[in-house]
């Protein structure tokens, strides 16, 4: 069982990726949510998670900079972190892989694109 | 060998393209609602937006400024937060003010990307999103207004550029932040 932790400032954002999510058929377990990065940061000290799905431009602190983070830390790095942004240059996507991540998903997106990409962690 | 002028880089021709586009895809994509795009529009100032209903702001600041917006009316306001969340919303709502910031952002965010490719990076503030009555949406510049009209469900709704080459990057020295609309009731 995945725990799994979606950071995007939109609420509406969290409920559907909770939704996509719950109709893949992956074995989920908990799913939290954080509003930006810093919020999703100070969850992680407490919380253990399996997968995180990341938003880029929020208040705070940015996806980018939440990837960063979570990939200096020696007891968070080996989370894979998925980016799930309405930036789509292949700049910004280069950026995020050079940082780290393991996957990049564009909004607006269908529920195929996320499960397609949700199978490759189980 | 003589620079080409900013200003030209990116005609109304391609803003247009990119909006239609960009908004084709999230509605099609994440509300499952087809649209018709009308006639364009250009104001040289103020925004063409209804006087009342939601409008939702966000700002891009780079090689190239401005803001782009939704407007529409507080029925189609909920009519797509019920679909973009699968669930019934009457009437105003939180949920229904982040469901509008959220499709501004990915149709501003989607536009950004196609004009980035001949503007140049930029960055994107979070979204603004305005109910209320007997409001206009001006710009800080002098940059047009590009106004897209929609026909979604019976009900008409805007989207909304007002960009140009950042005139301080052209100078060599970047202004930090974003292009800030003013908010003006009439």
């Amino acid at each position: 069982m995945l725990d799994i932790l979606i950071v995007d400032d939109s609420a509406g954002i969290r409920k559907i990726l909770q939704r996509v999510i719950r109709q893949a058929e992956v074995p989920i377990g908990n799913m939290f949510e954080a509003g930006d990065g810093s919020q999703a940061l100070d969850m992680l000290k407490t919380q253990s998670v399996g997968l995180i799905l990341s938003d880029i431009n929020m208040p705070n602190m940015s996806g980018l900079e939440l990837l960063s983070r979570i990939k200096a830390d020696e007891a968070l790095k080996h989370i894979p972190v998925v980016m799930v942004s309405t930036e789509g240059s292949q700049a910004k996507v280069l950026e995020a892989v050079q940082l780290g991540a393991a996957g990049y998903v564009r909004k607006p997106f269908n529920a195929e694109q996320i499960k397609e990409k949700l199978a490759a962690f189980f | 060998m003589t620079q080409p002028n900013p200003a030209e880089l990116i005609s109304r021709a391609d803003l247009v393209e990119a909006i239609v586009a960009a908004t084709n895809e999230v509605f099609s994509t994440m509300l499952n609602l087809r649209l018709t795009a009308e006639e364009v529009q250009t104001e040289p100032n103020v925004a063409a937006a209804p006087s009342s209903g939601v409008v939702s702001l966000i700002g891009m600041a780079g090689a190239w400024v401005g803001t782009g917006s939704l407007a529409c009316t507080v029925s189609l306001a909920c009519r797509l937060s019920s679909q973009f969340l699968a669930t019934t919303c009457d009437s105003m709502s939180e949920e229904v003010l982040d469901t509008i910031g959220e499709i501004t952002n990915m149709i501003v965010g989607n536009v950004k990307t196609a004009i980035e490719e001949k503007a140049g990076p930029m960055g994107l503030s979070t979204p603004t999103v305005i109910y209320g009555r007997n409001f206009q949406t001006r710009s800080a510049r002098i940059h047009e207004w590009t106004v897209v009209p929609f026909t979604c469900e019976e009900e008409r709704f805007y989207i909304q550029l007002s960009i140009g080459p950042n005139q301080d990057a052209a100078q060599g020295a970047v202004r930090p932040g974003f292009q800030v609309p003013q908010l003006l009731n009439i």
